[in-house]
């Protein structure tokens, strides 16, 4: 086990950041904690990297203690906050020769472990971070976690705010990174990267309600989903309120997923009522579920 | 060592790339001396004066004639009764008054204590202060030369003269006290302020999960202030002496070594403020009120402590501004040796230790 | 049916020294829309939002919104205009109660008014229990809703909302979007930026910026159809592809 999280709690002055959170991260393997701001990620990042302390519980890294070992583990793990940690007035050589040099090494030494991604940043090479585009900086940034070959990888929302292209790119790398036998925990607010993850926990006021592969996930999800499509979708939305026992209704945008408590309710059903509204270009679906509606369908 | 070099290599990125921090570290030193040596002075120049002279003998015209021909003041008037003294007050050329009593010349030389009244117009408190006691030691000064041309020998003869700063130029007690301020600020609030911005930004988080122990970060944060203080340590003294000629009586040697002492002090102090200050306005805000006004108002630089309430003078004394104020002074005006001021030296070391004790036990290797 | 224009930008330009944030852009926002601003962070959404609030002056090109030249009646448009953004919003020292009394004051609504909007918005966002607490005290996906509620406190005709959902929870960002959808109902337009792609599908228009210019711009169908794709986000993917 590379990480080892055993009923870990942490309160600040008026709030409960993390309630008796436990789980478990297998040596190379890629884990995603996904979250919305302020359910604790951050925390549980910092109690990990041994920045905070808990109150309770228990957490290893790389088979180091948290509290008594930290400065083992500061020695083998490489830590990438939220908001990209970068010396904005230092260019991208500049902030990658300083790393380098704190964790006692040479960009030379560990190159390869970075090169996939150092060459994509290598022609800005001179240019400030400050004039980085989003998901150049967020390339740097990995680098310079990188650079001293850590075992265990921490990312806080690593690509919050990054165009899409930047996004995809940076799983690719996370993948490429999987396959070295890096350990890897990511945490992001973006449902549609749980998927690419190997496991994943949800994590929401504090508490890991959740802990499986994405696949698993979707595939235990009980509840039938409904996509429903019509001409006017605000009016299909409070048609769909007003269905009894109905247990959810979430907007997609172009169209709307829906979950009855029943399960003798049927598509059948909803079609007839939803044809006594007048709906025009009615379309409904049942389909598999989502990551997302899994996150928001659990009590 | 490598990493150690490494980062103030870094550092030093950081400071000549900031405008800011190089107009702090290389402008405001050059523009404080300049400043206080030309602008912002105590000295006083043709004060207009008024005198009703109720002797008028030989001895209150001498005196008069005396003042008259000193550069400080220039007799505007000459008065014939007290009705008149408001008068020229509330016209507002007039700034101060001289009044002598009826036969003046024949109780000084019957040495039965004449009267002179000095009345001044206080709404400017600074210069009605500066200029009686120029006055005064006008006065002081004539009556000596008189007593010593009477070849009376005995009695006591005392000297007046302005001890160390015979011209009684400002400039002498603001080179060592515009020398303090720059030192504070570019090494306390400087230093909070770099560390404060790695807090900031949250670089701090990735150093402190590094294999560098977290004093080799303050470290390193700290060395380059060390270096850029001195510089500007030598500026300040160099601008005091070529600029406006003040001496260096002492010692180069001991002026160099208490300034690092000094510096050293006050770059424990922008640790102590780094401990709690989480932004850079906080440690701005903790500087500023914490540290640079008690330095300006409490350490004798522009406030004399003799002539301070009790309880500030006491509070003084915890200021270690007014004991590297007192050591300079004495190394560069009085020539003193190290056997002079060790006790001040030995002070600013008890407190820069305390410093150094109070910011390691403050000091955290985590987050909270 | 022709839909009136409330916003319209023609080859709006902003400079900053030697770096063009955004590079001449032009189109039009139809009143009662939603309309989707999206692109990356620093792509120039931003800067471009500021412009048509009237609190950047753009370098060169012109901005109309609801009927005025914001260049030169600024402080017109500022009354007709509602603006949220994530970073600040409301005052996280006051009560709600107060932030409400607060921004109803800065827009000269009356105190009667201001009494009756308060107690219905409260009452609307299911707020009573906490009316007299900080605003900092509550969950980030309370704060963002009564937010853009008090952003529309003086009824403005449209409401600019800078990332408003940024890093909250799926849920609230749905009911978020619901209110959305209801105020565009009652005939607000909306200009919204985000970084969520996948938030588009919510707009009837959407525009993606990339570096400083707009790329694409139609409803989220077409936009999927003409690049032959099932989302917004492989929308964006192409699109960058495109430009490569």
């Amino acid at each position: 086990m590379s990480i080892v999280v055993q009923n870990i709690s942490k309160s600040f002055k008026t709030v409960q950041a993390l309630q008796e959170v436990s789980f478990e991260v297998k040596e190379g393997e890629l884990f995603g904690l996904i979250g919305p701001d302020g359910a604790g990620k951050t925390t549980l990042f910092r109690i990990l990297t041994t920045l905070l302390l808990p109150q309770n519980g228990q957490a290893f890294v790389a088979g180091f203690d948290v509290k008594e070992e930290y400065k083992s583990i500061r020695n083998c793990v490489g830590y990438m906050p939220g908001r990209f940690s970068l010396y904005q007035d230092l260019t991208v050589e500049e902030n990658l020769t300083f790393f380098a040099t704190t964790f006692g090494t040479t960009i030379e030494e560990n190159y390869d472990l970075i090169k996939d991604i150092y060459v994509q940043i290598e022609p800005f090479k001179n240019r400030r971070a400050k004039d980085l585009s989003g998901g150049m900086k967020q390339k740097l940034a990995l680098c310079c976690a990188l650079i001293h070959a850590p075992k265990v990888l921490f990312l806080d929302e690593p690509t919050t705010g990054v165009d899409p292209v930047s996004r995809k790119e940076f799983w690719e790398m996370l993948k490429r990174l999987k396959q070295q036998n890096i350990t890897i925990l990511v945490s992001t607010p973006y449902m549609d990267e749980a998927s690419l993850c190997d496991r994943i926990a949800f994590i929401q006021n504090g508490k890991i309600f959740k802990i499986d592969s994405p696949q698993n996930i979707i595939r235990d999800f009980q509840p039938k989903i409904y996509e429903v499509k019509s001409d006017d979708m605000y009016q299909l939305l409070s048609d769909l309120k007003q269905i009894p026992d109905t247990k959810s209704t979430f907007s997609f945008g172009e169209s709307i997923h829906y979950i009855n408590e029943k399960t003798e309710f049927t598509k059948e059903k909803l079609q007839t009522y939803l044809n006594e509204k007048a709906h025009k270009n009615l379309d409904i679906q049942l389909i598999q579920a989502t990551i997302e509606d899994v996150f928001m369908n659990a009590d | 060592m490598k990493r150690f070099l490494g980062f103030v290599k870094k550092e030093f990125y950081h400071i000549f790339r900031d405008k800011r921090s190089i107009f702090i570290l290389f402008g405001m030193p050059i523009i404080q001396i300049m400043l206080f040596g030309f602008a912002i002075t105590n000295e006083i120049n043709n004060v207009n004066i008024a005198i009703l002279d109720k002797s008028n003998d030989a001895e209150t015209k001498q005196l008069i004639a005396k003042i008259d021909a000193s550069h400080y003041f220039n007799i505007e008037q000459k008065l014939q009764s007290d009705n008149e003294i408001e008068t020229v007050f509330k016209k507002g050329k007039i700034k101060l008054v001289l009044v002598f009593e009826k036969d003046f010349g024949q109780k000084l030389t019957n040495q039965s204590q004449p009267k002179i009244q000095i009345v001044s117009d206080a709404t400017d408190p600074n210069v009605a202060n500066t200029a009686t006691n120029y006055v005064n030691a006008i006065i002081q000064n004539y009556i000596q030369e008189e007593n010593q041309g009477n070849g009376q020998q005995s009695g006591l003869v005392i000297d007046s003269r302005f001890l160390y700063n015979p011209d009684m130029r400002s400039v002498y007690t603001f080179v060592p006290g515009v020398m303090t301020v720059i030192l504070m600020l570019v090494s306390a609030m400087m230093t909070s302020i770099s560390i404060a911005r790695e807090k900031e930004i949250g670089t701090m988080e990735v150093l402190l999960v590094s294999p560098l122990h977290p004093f080799q970060v303050i470290l390193g944060k700290v060395f380059p202030y060390v270096f850029l203080s001195l510089i500007n340590a030598t500026v300040i003294v160099s601008l005091g002496v070529f600029v406006f000629g003040m001496p260096i009586r002492g010692s180069l040697f001991l002026l160099a070594a208490e300034s690092v002492l000094f510096i050293i002090t006050a770059l424990s102090l922008g640790i102590l403020i780094s401990t709690v200050a989480q932004s850079q306005q906080t440690a701005m805000l903790i500087s500023m009120m914490g540290l640079m006004l008690p330095v300006i108002i409490l350490s004798g630089f522009i406030f004399p402590i003799a002539s301070m309430p009790l309880p500030m003078q006491i509070m003084s004394n915890i200021i270690p501004a007014k004991w590297f104020i007192i050591i300079i002074k004495a190394i560069m005006l009085k020539g003193s040796d190290f056997s002079l001021v060790w006790k001040e030296t030995l002070i600013l070391l008890g407190m820069t230790l305390f410093y150094i004790l109070l910011s390691v036990k403050k000091y955290k290797i985590r987050l909270e | 049916m022709e839909q009136e224009n409330i916003i319209q930008v023609n080859e709006l330009t902003k400079k900053f020294g030697d770096f063009v944030a955004v590079k001449g852009i032009s189109f039009e926002v139809k009143k009662g829309e939603i309309f989707g601003f999206l692109g990356a962070n620093g792509a120039g959404k931003t800067t471009a939002m500021k412009m048509l609030i009237g609190i950047s002056k753009p370098t060169s090109g012109m901005a109309i919104v609801a009927g005025l030249n914001v260049a030169q009646s600024a402080n017109e448009v500022k009354k007709n205009i509602g603006y949220m953004s994530q970073k600040f919003s409301l005052y996280d020292d006051l009560t709600i109660k107060e932030n409400i009394r607060f921004f109803g004051g800065i827009y000269g609504l009356k105190p009667k008014t201001i009494q009756e909007k308060t107690i219905d918005l409260i009452q609307r966002l299911e707020l009573e229990k906490v009316a007299d607490e900080r605003v900092g005290q509550l969950p980030l996906g309370w704060k963002q809703k009564l937010a853009f509620s008090v952003a529309l406190l003086h009824e403005p005709k449209i409401v600019f909302l800078d990332e408003p959902t940024g890093g909250v929870d799926p849920v609230t960002r749905r009911q978020f979007w619901e209110m959305i959808d209801e105020e565009a109902h009652n005939g607000t337009t909306i200009f919204v930026t985000t970084h969520y792609m996948d938030e588009a599908e919510y707009c009837n228009r959407v525009s993606i910026m990339v570096d400083g210019k707009i790329e694409a711009l139609d409803t989220p169908k077409k936009l999927k159809e003409q690049f032959k794709v099932s989302s917004m986000n492989d929308v964006f993917l192409k699109l960058a592809r495109n430009i490569e």
